[in-house]
């Protein structure tokens, strides 16, 4: 038990101090018919270090890691190379095991890179102002059309039928809980649909997704214009972050609203999480924003400082008039995110972007030679959609049995449309991974 | 873009008052921001030549600069490690903020959330690839059931205000099953501001039930609210006075009579984890922050994680994902329409994976037997600061506390000295705070959470420096020595109300140019 450093003489001379003769006594309040005599069974007794980590090593081992094969998974999630140096810093005790920056004075190493971080996603996105980071991308879209609604005062979203579907849900529980209406378009692999046509009087937002879930890239600026007419704000979700290296940003087009998934930068697949949400709005509407905000002030001395400020939106001060329950953010993950950022820089972010397009389209161009695929996609990033001839979720199958990760069968997330794969290729595949999945399709298709 | 001295200007006003040149004291450095540094082109990564292809854009180009600086990876490695320096943590010292228990990390957690089987696999892979992940979540689940005695688990929320949303859902949900529309949730005034932020957020009335003299809830106050209409009771337990709400069981009963549900806040379990079942005290639906209880770190704010348990009255309303145990192995039921008693899907994907190892891996370490250690001596640690601080300051309650201490203002009273000034002078001394001014039923709080993972040295330590500072306020005429702390750290009191009033949210560069041209 080598987290615990009491002794047993210890325990002993503390009870004697606090004037008790056993510990069962301090917990007297409890009710004694809940008090468990013993150890909880079921579950085994403590183990040494060497132990942990040989049932746990164990375990891991059973799943297949997407750096041990051609791996082409995408769908909000994305296999990219982070730098060392990324890893090492944000396991830097003073960054890892500090808490949210309560006490400025003694917290300025996090403020000062929350304030970084909101000023990258700022630029990024092309927003004015962004939060420190929320839970991941999807809880961030449905806390996006929360405040929409709050801003508008209307309760009726219009979401892209592109819009990635666990996105989508995500929304429509919070619509289920909070009474508002989650209106959804047409479900289009090619990214047509008239969602400008859905917007009325009582639309409070419309959220779209920029590549959206096939990969389909648009120009959302008409449909920007559309909103402001009709007093609706526009939501981009952004589940790429790396896209906007190369791609036009939403504030460009005219968002109200943008949110994003940043696991891209800095931080490893992890299996779903944890991820890091970006939120990044206009500056009026910096005081109805949800989540924790790192803002610039001076000390008594004068000098430059952060601090977390305009708590007065936040749930310890406003309680059930906040503008969200949250009270946490993703501090270290929006770390690795300000760090990888950082490494990149312009030169950099830009360089990533060309050759993540540089792979998607190598590899689209290498499998529309394959007989039985079709690429449905013709504008994208990194990712793509295509049309097979056998069930994709069959295929994807037979071709993990080959160990080859080739992406996701659409019908995993959208029952129906049954032969289409969304494939993604980034920075990390190899000439040799594309030529393993154009082989291996190419097999398994005949 | 780069110019360090025009970085540094922004401490020229406070020139004459520094001690030093440059705002440096020996190995406490000044550092600007990134964006103060760097040169157009450079950059921190090696990137290979973008092979020539066809741009599949669409015209969507991107046409302008981002204006990111270009820094080279020493440049970025010394940033960082420099900022870090800036910053308390729990590998630093002791940090005693209450109700956010803040104990020792092993690293032997971040180790085993590492190992690529976990960190390197994809939510969205086949599921036959990804059996190694699932068991470790059903793992898991199996260990937060038996530890709490209840019956089911949603472990996709990722933090545990996140995890109160589902469970205030789950709630809805049933009642809604029962075709039943019920409009009060009752919250105690002394709940974290998540619990009403939370239940507002589910479209009830948040209904305040007050605390009684001895710091729980008032059991006569909260029968006069009970009715048809109230969907649940919202309780922390034990709760932000740091007591145990002795009357737990008949609150529970009292709410089920009603057709309500017993919501429990289950941010400090670490204080019985191993002692007590929550599902032995009637509790239909809790969330565990995993940082709390089982040493998950926190980064300066997050990732948290927060499963909820679920009784059996809640067990089906769970939302997807969620995973299932079979003959061919583990499979996961991801699609809502599977799941048709659910009220949908919280989150993307699973739940926060790598929140979820460490946790594990902090369990199984402990074990069964000591995780019961874990609590005994979490209470017998704050219990010990309790009775060593009595006679200099001022306990808010009677009796033992269980895993935090609580104390109010009395002790200051006259002294010119606040909870904040007194806060801030512990800096001075090389200490975190406790968490102040929290709970609001108790005037001037100082909430002192210990955890299990401090020694008796460093906790006599502490309790010798707050008894040296009550003792100092009370000499009287110190006021401004405290108002002055704290004087040794990066920086000296900061001015929130300033950064409220005219809200700097990011670096522009006008602004510095400007700045530098006043």
């Amino acid at each position: 038990m080598r987290y615990l450093p009491l002794t047993e003489a210890d325990r002993r001379a503390m009870l004697a101090a606090i004037g008790v003769p056993s510990v069962d006594s301090l917990f007297r309040d409890v009710p004694e018919a809940a008090w468990l005599k013993k150890p909880i069974e079921g579950l085994p007794n403590h183990m040494g270090e060497l132990e942990v980590d040989r049932a746990l090593s164990a375990m891991a081992a059973k799943s297949v890691t997407a750096g041990s094969v051609p791996f082409f998974v995408g769908g909000g999630a994305y296999k990219h190379h982070v730098p060392s140096s990324v890893d090492h810093l944000i396991q830097r005790g003073e960054f890892m095991t500090s808490y949210t920056p309560y006490q400025p004075e003694i917290t300025q190493g996090t403020l000062q890179y929350l304030f970084e971080f909101q000023t990258q996603v700022a630029l990024i996105t092309g927003m004015d102002v962004a939060n420190a980071s929320m839970y991941d991308g999807s809880t961030a879209a449905a806390e996006a059309v929360v405040m929409a609604n709050r801003v508008t005062r209307r309760n009726k979203a219009v979401l892209s039928g592109n819009l990635h579907p666990m996105y989508r849900a995500v929304i429509e529980t919070h619509a289920k809980l909070l009474d508002f209406e989650a209106v959804t378009g047409q479900i289009d692999p090619k990214g047509a649909d008239d969602l400008i046509g859905k917007i009325d009087e009582a639309t409070s937002c419309v959220v779209v997704q920029n590549p959206d879930f096939f990969g389909n890239l648009t120009d959302f600026t008409k449909l920007a214009e559309a909103c402001q007419a009709k007093g609706a704000l526009l939501i981009v979700a952004v589940t790429e972050i790396v896209s906007l290296g190369a791609v036009k940003s939403p504030g460009e087009m005219g968002a109200d609203i943008v949110v994003a998934e940043g696991q891209s930068i800095g931080n490893a697949l992890n299996f779903g999480g944890p991820y890091v949400g970006l939120f990044a709005t206009k500056e009026k509407y910096v005081r109805q924003m949800p989540g924790r905000l790192a803002g610039q002030t001076v000390d008594a001395t004068g000098r430059r400082g952060w601090v977390l400020t305009l708590s007065t939106r936040e749930q310890h001060i406003r309680r059930e008039k906040a503008t969200s329950n949250i009270c946490t953010n993703s501090g270290l993950c929006a770390l690795a995110f300000t760090i990888h950022m950082s490494l990149l820089g312009e030169a950099g972010f830009t360089r990533l972007a060309e050759l993540n397009h540089a792979a998607a389209v190598t590899l689209a161009g290498k499998l529309a030679g394959v007989k039985g695929v079709e690429v449905l996609t013709d504008s994208f990033f990194n990712e793509f959609t295509v049309r097979l001839s056998k069930p994709a979720a069959q295929v994807v199958e037979a071709l993990a049995a080959k160990h080859i990760l080739a992406g996701i069968p659409v019908s995993r997330l959208i029952p129906g449309h049954d032969d289409l794969l969304v494939i993604a290729a980034t920075e990390v595949n190899t000439q040799a991974d594309m030529d393993a999945l154009a082989k291996g399709l190419s097999e398994v298709l005949s | 873009m780069s110019d360090w001295s025009k970085a540094l200007s922004s401490f020229e006003g406070a020139a004459e008052n520094m001690p030093t040149m440059t705002g440096n004291l020996g190995l406490q450095l000044e550092e600007p921001l990134i964006f103060e540094q760097g040169e157009d082109g450079r950059t921190g990564v090696d990137l290979p030549d973008v092979p020539k292809v066809e741009s599949k854009l669409g015209g969507l180009a991107r046409k302008g600069a981002i204006g990111l600086p270009g820094l080279s990876e020493p440049q970025v490695v010394r940033h960082y490690t420099r900022l870090s320096q800036k910053n308390y943590a729990i590998d630093a010292g002791l940090y005693p903020l209450g109700s956010c228990t803040m104990k020792h990390n092993p690293r032997l957690n971040e180790k085993m959330a590492r190992l690529p089987g976990f960190s390197d696999v994809h939510p969205l892979q086949p599921v036959s690839t990804v059996q190694g992940a699932l068991e470790l979540i059903d793992t898991l689940a199996h260990w937060l059931k038996t530890l709490t005695g209840m019956p089911a688990v949603a472990m996709s929320p990722a933090a545990g205000a996140h995890g109160e949303l589902c469970g205030m859902m789950a709630i809805r949900a049933a009642i809604e099953a029962k075709g039943e529309r019920r409009t009060r949730v009752l919250v105690p005034e002394s709940a974290h501001g998540t619990n009403p932020a939370t239940a507002a957020a589910c479209g009830y009335t948040v209904d305040p039930i007050p605390a009684n003299e001895r710091g729980r809830v008032d059991i006569e106050a909260f029968k006069a609210k009970l009715g048809p209409d109230v969907a649940a009771v919202m309780i922390t337990n034990p709760n932000t006075c740091g007591l145990f709400e002795s009357e737990i069981i008949e609150i529970a009963e009292l709410i089920h009579s009603v057709g309500g549900y017993f919501y429990c806040d289950g941010a400090n379990f670490n204080a019985i984890v191993g002692r007590v079942r929550p599902g032995d005290l009637g509790v239909d639906a809790m969330h565990i922050n995993l940082h709390k209880t089982f040493s998950t770190p926190h980064g300066g704010g997050g990732p948290g994680a927060g499963p909820v348990v679920l009784s059996e009255a809640l067990a089906k309303f769970v939302p997807v994902p969620y995973v299932v145990h079979g003959k061919g192995g583990y499979s996961v039921v991801e699609s809502e329409g599977a799941a048709e008693d659910g009220f949908g899907r919280l989150k993307a994907f699973h739940g926060q994976m790598g929140m979820f190892v460490r946790a594990l891996t902090y369990m199984m370490s402990h074990g069964a037997d000591g995780l019961r250690q874990v609590a005994n001596d979490a209470v017998l640690n704050a219990n010990y600061i309790l009775a060593c601080l009595k006679d200099e300051m001022s306990p808010a309650f009677d009796g033992p506390c269980m895993h935090e201490a609580l104390f109010d203002d009395t002790f200051l009273k006259g002294t010119g000295v606040t909870t904040l000034d007194f806060a801030k002078a512990m800096i001075d001394e090389g200490y975190h705070p406790m968490t102040m001014y929290f709970p609001l039923v108790v005037h001037g709080a100082l909430l002192i959470e210990p955890t299990e993972t401090e020694s008796k040295e460093a906790i006599d330590q502490f309790i010798a420096v707050l008894a040296g500072l009550a003792k100092k306020a009370k000499q009287g005429d110190q006021a401004e020595w405290f108002k002055a702390a704290p004087r040794f750290t990066p920086r000296r009191r900061l001015d929130e109300t300033a950064a409220a009033r005219k809200p700097v949210l990011r670096w522009k560069p006008e602004e510095q140019s400007k700045d530098a041209a006043d």
